[in-house]
């Protein structure tokens, strides 16, 4: 059974067609990768069919833009992971 | 429908929200200036009002199954395809299908029938939000009475 962090980064390399090998647990997701809230969105969907959750983007916008999470915390991919881990937990409790 | 207004869609005639599907009717003016220069002695409805026409009945769709709350811009158009000429007077039976509720985002799949044939079909993504004025979602829900859209918009928020 492949990592979160796999099933992540092959949907983020297919979707966007960035080479696999450039996608690490420690890039951010816009800053390091280049991926705009667009594609974002056809990740995020990619992302909600293969674990059965539903990534709650507004949320974490909102957050953002209020200045109470930082885009790190939500985008960097190794949080990305962790966030998709903690939603199937929760999901199968 | 009036062209012109971008009113691409006259009527819905089912709005299923248990199994998040919607269908609605519009005819193809006989006139339009548009037809003037799409085309020159062969008047077409332009593919990208087929589109818009698919984006509007998901639409409606999105804003039902939200209950009028919130209001969804189209956003992305995969796998649109036009399948044959759609001419003036033409009645199109639209039809749209929710794929995907997620955060602030919606994917739909839709088609366009012509005497049962499918003319035309996408997968169309939109950004759902809040609307952004009062006004807006007031002008959406007299268009919304106009078509026989059956959700009504709350009276207040």
């Amino acid at each position: 059974m492949s990592s979160t962090f796999d099933t992540v980064a092959n949907i983020i390399a297919e979707t966007c067609d960035i080479p696999r090998e450039k996608i690490r647990p420690e890039s951010h997701a816009i800053n390091d990768l280049g991926i705009d809230s667009l594609d974002f969105l056809d990740i995020a969907f990619a992302i909600d069919k293969a674990f059965g959750i539903k990534l709650p983007l507004e949320q974490w916008t909102q957050e953002v833009n209020d200045g109470k999470a930082t885009t790190e915390q939500y985008f960097v991919l190794n949080n990305l992971c962790a966030s998709i881990d903690g939603l199937v937990a929760a999901k199968g409790a | 429908m009036r062209l012109e207004y971008f009113q691409l869609i006259d009527r819905i005639v089912e709005l299923d929200l248990a199994g998040r599907t919607i269908k609605a009717q519009a005819q193809v003016p006989e006139t339009s200036t548009i037809f003037e220069g799409h085309f020159p002695g062969h008047p077409l409805m332009p593919g990208v009002l087929l589109v818009e026409a698919m984006a509007q009945t998901s639409g409606w769709l999105i804003i039902g199954a939200t209950g009028f709350t919130r209001m969804p811009f189209l956003a992305a158009v995969k796998e649109a395809k036009l399948r044959t000429f759609v001419a003036p007077g033409q009645i199109l039976s639209l039809a749209a299908s929710l794929l995907h509720e997620g955060s602030g985002y919606a994917i739909t799949k839709a088609a366009i029938d012509v005497d049962g044939k499918t003319v035309a079909q996408a997968e169309i993504t939109f950004k759902v939000m809040a609307f952004p004025d009062p006004k807006f979602r007031t002008s959406m829900s007299e268009v919304a009475q106009r078509i026989g859209f059956p959700v009504e918009a709350p009276a207040h928020g």
